[in-house]
């Protein structure tokens, strides 16, 4: 079977769970930028957490199907139709053959995810689906959705929706701050700047994407006249260049940089960083790693009695 | 000399650590480097996600539900202890093709006006010597190029330019590079190679992986043609 894109959206890719092991080959995990909504979705209709799904930004696309199918949207809050008639998010639901499905502009959240049961069909390369526009790999030759685009889809063998409990979505888009650690050079700040950090509010710029979130709001003082010699990033770094505005860098960051950071958003939060929009507010609380470590098993625990059958 | 030596070992994120080696440019610190890198590369563990090294240290990330701070310590600290034993003197030579005609490498004139030489000098020089890749990034297959002769060291371009293709070779301070896909860039374009220096689909992705020996060999418009037309 196959999907026909009649309209792609603001920017519309293939997305599975990311790639590992080829950093140091300046290759980043990429991957879905709300792993946790994109994983849910795959459930929904069955299909393997890490199968390909298509990740919407800020405006979803409208889709032709060929043939029946089952699919789930989740993440942000957006109308989605199916053949003209409201479709719900957060379930598995039947498109028909000859159907559109229409998702509208996203009134919460940034992404938006569509998982078809049996999972989009291209090419893995270096083990993922995922779409590199950095690299101009992966997905659908590297790059966002066209008009016209036709996606293969993968046979769905036998496999069973799930259904969510109800009310069992409420905690997992907390609008409480974004957790942090400390980061790599944190020592190179003083309390003033932790305080900067962790007392006021940030505002996420226009200029932010998959590479990177960047903030603006109070300037972090740093050391001066101190250099940092280039090197590895973890996902989630919040850097701090000399203007003092953080950037939180994100799923296809570049694999090096040579600013200072300061805090590191947690993986247990890292789901909602994806789900950040444009000139949204953010603020930040601290834990210690012990705590962000129990915090990441319990969401995993969690994801495992979400389902009722 | 012993890899941890000076070693630093500090928590990045929930998932990650940073091992700090030292904090300069050098040779040495890129031969300890490489020796932890190819030793932790070599445990062949599965917990860890990604192992990056750099000009003086390796980001090393794991699964955190799998593998704690303290265990990710302890097996760097037994790989680090192994000195210099995974070091391999032996790597790779890559040899590039590049054609510095002014159409690849409009800065060209900018640097041999810098450095005070005929632009034929510039070249010269750029393709007397054996450089090393410290490590990748910036792009997928971006290797950072140590060894470039200190008469071409030249400043970064004020403002970097919005698209350089893919193949461009270029210089910045002390180093040396060839832009594998088409991004954004502020160093100075001196030549294109016709080589494909990044290739996803490929067995080995990069051309050059950290710890290769490279050299650039001149050639004319004719050749760059029919190399990118094969």
């Amino acid at each position: 079977m196959a999907i026909r894109v009649i309209q792609p959206g603001l920017l519309t890719t293939v997305q599975d769970l990311g790639r590992y092991r080829y950093s140091h080959l300046g290759i980043s995990s990429g991957g879905a930028a709300d792993r946790l909504a994109m994983r849910i979705a795959n459930l929904l209709v069955g299909n393997p957490e890490n199968a390909a799904t298509l990740e919407m930004t800020l405006t979803g696309g409208t889709l032709e199907f060929d043939e029946g199918s089952i699919v789930a949207l989740a993440g942000g809050v957006c109308d989605c139709r199916i053949a003209g008639k409201t479709a719900p998010t957060w379930q598995a639901v039947g498109v028909s053959a000859g159907e559109v499905l229409l998702c509208g502009g996203l009134k919460t959240g940034a992404r938006l995810y569509l998982a078809v049961q049996g999972g989009f069909d291209t090419r893995p390369i270096m083990g993922s689906a995922s779409t590199s526009l950095a690299g101009n790999f992966g997905g659908i030759e590297g790059r966002g959705l066209r008009k016209d685009d036709l996606l293969g889809v993968r046979k769905g063998s036998h496999s069973r929706v799930r259904t969510l409990k109800p009310g069992i979505l409420d905690a997992l888009y907390s609008r409480g701050p974004i957790r942090v650690t400390r980061g790599a050079q944190h020592d190179w700040f003083d309390a003033e700047a932790f305080d900067t950090l962790l007392c006021s509010s940030y505002t996420v710029s226009e200029e932010s994407n998959r590479s990177g979130l960047r903030l603006q709001g109070e300037p972090i003082p740093s050391r001066v006249g101190t250099q940092l010699l280039t090197e590895g990033v973890s996902l989630g770094a919040i850097q701090v260049p000399h203007n003092g505005q953080p950037i939180i860098l994100f799923v296809d960051q570049q694999t090096t940089g040579g600013y200072p950071k300061i805090a590191n958003v947690i993986s247990a939060d890292m789901h909602r960083v994806g789900q950040l929009r444009p000139r949204e507010p953010v603020r930040f609380a601290e834990v210690t790693i012990p705590e962000a470590v129990r915090l990441l098993r319990e969401r995993e625990e969690w994801l495992k009695h979400i389902f009722q059958y | 000399m012993r890899v941890g030596q000076q070693m630093k070992i500090v928590p990045a994120s929930d998932s990650s650590l940073l091992v700090v080696l030292g904090e300069a440019v050098s040779l040495d610190n890129h031969e300890r480097v490489m020796s932890l890198f190819l030793g932790l590369q070599r445990l062949n563990e599965p917990r860890i996600r990604n192992l990056h090294p750099a000009y003086a240290s390796i980001l090393i990330d794991f699964d955190p539900l799998q593998m704690s701070h303290d265990e990710a310590v302890s097996l760097v600290e037994n790989v680090a202890a192994q000195g210099l034993s995974h070091y391999d003197r032996a790597v790779n030579i890559v040899t590039i093709p590049v054609c510095y005609d002014l159409e690849f490498g409009p800065d060209l004139r900018d640097v041999a006006n810098h450095a005070k030489i005929p632009e034929r000098e510039v070249i010269r020089l750029h393709s007397s010597v054996t450089y090393r890749v410290h490590f990748l990034g910036f792009t997928p297959g971006f290797a950072y190029l140590g060894g470039l002769p200190e008469a071409l060291h030249a400043p970064r371009l004020a403002s970097p330019r919005k698209h350089v293709p893919a193949g461009t070779v270029a210089i910045a301070g002390s180093q040396a590079g060839v832009y594998p896909v088409d991004s954004p860039g502020g160093w100075q374009l001196i030549g294109r190679t016709p080589v494909r220096i990044f290739d996803p689909g490929a067995m080995r992705p990069t051309l050059l992986e950290p710890g290769d020996l490279v050299r650039f060999s001149a050639i004319d418009r004719t050749l760059f043609d029919a190399t990118v037309q094969r």
